[in-house]
Formats: C-alpha cells, structure tokens, sequence
C-alpha cells in the first residue's frame, strides 16, 4: 500500500474566505468532511490527526454557534484549544488586534480561529502574525466556513449543488453569510438569487452574478432552496425600514406561503433564528426545514478545514 | 525502473488459497471471528480472500468490513505533498469480543497497521487481533509488529517498492518488486 496512498492539498494556507478558493478546494473540504461525517457517527467520536496543533478560538464578537461548533471540531480532532473573548480580556484595557494575538502565538499557537466585527480583521492579521487565520465572521464581509456547510448541506440534500437554484432571502447588506454564500454557490455553478427590501440590497450586487428579486413570493416560486437570513439590527444604524412587524409581513416566510408554492423547497438558515419576524416557527420546525442539518454538517465541514489547513503546514 | 515478478497467475492464486485454508484452521466456521481490509488497497486482498472462503465449503456468512486508517497515521504532515487523502470506512458491526483478523496487501515499516489498531477501537474491543498480509517485506520494521499469516516474504531495500495488482481493478494479479535504476 506504501506506494499508493494519494494526497491533495489546499491551494491556500488560510482560509480567509470563499474568495481564495477554487472549485478543487471546495470539493476537497466536501469529500473530506463526508469521511469526518462518518467519523462523527461513530460511538468513538475522534480521531487523532491534530494531537500535535492548537488552536486558539478568538471571538471579539458574540457567536454561539460557530464557537461551539469550532470548538468541537478541534476537540474531535484531539487538538489543544484555548478560548479568548474580548469581553472578559485586555482588549478593553487598550490593547491592539496584533498585541493580542502575539501574546497568544508566544504561547505556541499554531492556529487561529476568529471572529472580528471588522471586515478584512482576518486578512489583515493573516501579513502581520506567523499562525495560520481561520475567518469564523469578519463583519459583513465573509463567514467562509458558513458558506461551506450551508453548500455541503444543499449537496447532502440534492446530490450535487451544480444547477441548484437558490434564493438568499433578507438582510443582505450586513450579511457576511450572504456574500459568502454567493462566492461558494456560484463557484460550485448554482443559480443565486438575492431578495429583500431595496434599502438591505447592496446596490452593485448583480455584479456578482447574482438575480436581484424585491418580492418574496416570486423569489419562493424561482427557487429550490431558500436561505433566510435574520435582520441584523445590531449591525444597522440608521431605519432601513418602517417596523420589524411590516418586514415580517412583507418577507417572513410562514406556512400559508409555503403550502401555496406548486412545489416543495427547502428551508434553510444559519441561526440566530428570530422566530415570527423572517421564520414562523411551524416553517422552522417542519420538515422543508433542514435547520438543524446544517448545524450537524458543520461540524464535519469544519474538521476538514482545520484538518485540511493544518496539512498545508511546512 | 527494474521490474521483477515475483508471484503472478496460477501461483498467485494457490498462495491466497492457502491462506484461506490456514484461517479455516484457526477460525473454524468465523462465527466469533471479523475480517477487516485496510484502505485503499487491503480491501482487495480481503474482498478475494472472503470470496474464497465462501467457495470452501463449511464457510457462508463471513462479516467483512473495510477500514480506513488516514486520520490515524503518525505521518501525517511528514510527507512533503500535503494531507493524505482518506477512503471510506464499511463496518457494520461491532467487533467487541471478536476474534479480528486485519488485511493488507503489502507490510513494510509496520505503521499502517499500528494506526489500524488505533483506528479499529472506534468499533470496540476485539478480544484479539490477528495480521495476514499478502507480502512481508521483512528486515524493514520500524515498529514491533509481526504478521499472523503471510502470502510470501521478500527482502527488499528501502529504495525500491513492491506493488500488488488485482485482477478485479487492474485485470491481472500480479506482485512486482520495482528498483530505481541507477543513473
């Protein structure tokens, strides 16, 4: 067997986001998280490949999900993790984005995972610091490994993502999943279409690639899946429009809506759900809804990054 | 490149149905016994070698499965071409209690099968694991693993490699010992 053992590499080193990767890349992280899938659903949850790395996970923004789901990703691979939340850190006392994660790396970090509210947080840190950066969110620029596992779990769900039509549904101006997601969708040769009141859609957007739609129903009508995005009112500093309830009314998907459709399309969402403002909860919760999928997948989506990066190490 | 046989066709076929016939003896009718293929290229030599037994009468249900050992290795990293590739891993039952008998076609410096018996407690504890492996490249351990059963033995330097074809992917069977020509 010596002789025929095969290996691939990603064509980066980080994984700033979607943009520095190509389709072989894209595969690559899908075929190897399938294998880590199979790991997952195992009594033995674990496998041994990173017991020599650690990560530190530097959030200096709120994350739930993407933390945890980090988190146990580096865990499953049997790496060293350290947690770091600007919150309760130095960063209050007046100390600089480059101080910081130094600090960290003389503690012999090999990798970093973090989430910025500033855009371009991860790109800038990447020429300044020796570790490897995985972006988990850098403002509303990208979210990379979102977009991974929202693709990986349309993939799971139709066999494959080419020709896939696939509506982003909401606040896509301060939405990093939403850019992302189209860079990823579009490499991968799905059809993308954005919609939302015209005050959330980004005036260039089309050059993207992308189908522009102002109207919920039509938007439902053109799609297979439909990806709904939370408002990001934390992120918004002026009225982008009248009431959260008149956003609601006009692109809250319900279950009426749903059932009116001459066809059945999937429901997706990366969470935080708002329940009753972009989702009513009989949608969420019902089997359009592959919700919970994704979270699953992105676990597995993210062994594989961390797996996969840390083999491009010299 | 050099090329010398060293088993093919006929032969080829008596060495693995010898094999079969010295499991029979250990193993009886493998009511209590597994046998386990290592990816990518074991899988071949237990998919012959569980077809064979089923020929040999007294021998029908044999649970096989197929395991992949890539996220176990202890060099991963230390090759110069990035992280290895890994294969699908089939094992649908637990080999808790079992009498576990890991296949590969070719046992050099002894690491794949030492990241095999890692890989395989994710499926439990086997009450005892047993190695057959198709070629021993002997004198090139570099870990204390010795095989159960064995196809044939080559003494081989590092340089060269020993490549295993199957009929079933490679249309013929076939071992050959290849040596880098020296320029």
């Amino acid at each position: 067997m010596q002789s025929m053992t095969t290996s691939r590499q990603l064509s980066t080193r980080h994984l700033l986001g979607i943009k520095d990767l190509n389709e072989d890349d894209i595969q690559l992280i899908f075929e190897t998280a399938d294998n880590f899938k199979d790991v997952l659903n195992r009594p033995i949850k674990k496998v041994p490949s990173l017991r020599d790395i650690t990560i530190a996970n530097v959030f200096f923004e709120n994350s739930t999900r993407t933390r945890l789901s980090f988190e146990l990703a580096e865990k499953r691979l049997s790496a060293d993790t350290i947690n770091f939340a600007a919150s309760s850190s130095s960063v209050s006392k007046g100390e600089t984005l480059i101080d910081t994660v130094n600090n960290i790396l003389a503690m012999k970090v090999d990798m970093i995972v973090m989430r910025h509210p500033y855009p371009g947080a991860g790109i800038f840190l990447s020429k300044h610091v020796k570790a490897q950066i995985v972006n988990a969110g850098d403002g509303a620029h990208e979210h990379p490994t979102q977009a991974l596992l929202d693709a990986f779990s349309i993939r799971e769900r139709y066999g494959d993502v080419a020709g896939k039509k696939v509506a982003i549904i909401g606040d896509i101006l301060h939405s990093r999943v939403a850019l992302s997601n189209i860079l990823c969708l579009r490499q991968l040769g799905a059809e993308v279409m954005v919609c939302g009141p015209t005050t959330l859609i980004p005036k260039y957007i089309s050059s993207l690639g992308v189908k522009v739609e102002y109207n919920l129903v039509n938007a439902l009508n053109w799609c297979d899946v439909a990806n709904m995005l939370r408002i990001q009112l934390e992120r918004q500093d002026i009225a982008y429009f009248p009431s959260l309830r008149e956003y609601a009314m006009l692109y809250g998907l319900n279950k009426q809506l749903l059932d009116s459709l001459d066809k059945e399309i999937t429901i997706m969402h990366p969470g935080p759900i708002n329940r009753g403002v972009e989702i009513t909860s009989d949608v969420a919760d019902s089997h359009h809804s592959i919700i919970l999928d994704q979270v699953e997948n992105g676990v597995a989506v993210r062994m594989a990054v961390l797996y996969l990066l840390a083999g491009t190490r010299g | 490149m050099k090329q010398s046989i060293l088993l093919e066709g006929q032969k080829f076929q008596i060495t693995i149905q010898r094999l079969c016939h010295q499991l029979i003896e250990n193993h009886a009718d493998f009511s209590d016994s597994v046998i386990i293929g290592i990816q990518p290229r074991g899988i071949y030599l237990g998919r012959r070698i569980v077809e064979e037994l089923k020929e040999i009468e007294g021998v029908s249900a044999i649970a096989y499965g197929e395991l992949d050992i890539t996220f176990f290795r202890d060099d991963f990293r230390r090759k110069d071409s990035g992280p290895l590739v890994p294969s699908s891993t089939h094992i649908d039952f637990i080999v808790e209690g079992k009498k576990v008998i890991l296949m590969d076609d070719v046992l050099w410096t002894g690491r794949t099968i030492r990241a095999a018996m890692d890989a395989l407690q994710a499926f439990g504890r086997p009450a005892k694991i047993e190695l057959l492996v198709l070629v021993d490249r002997r004198f090139s351990r570099q870990l204390p693993i010795e095989p159960d059963y064995i196809g044939i033995q080559v003494d081989s330097i590092d340089s060269q490699r020993v490549t295993v074809r199957w009929k079933e992917v490679d249309t013929h069977d076939r071992i050959t010992l290849l040596t880098e020509e020296e320029s």
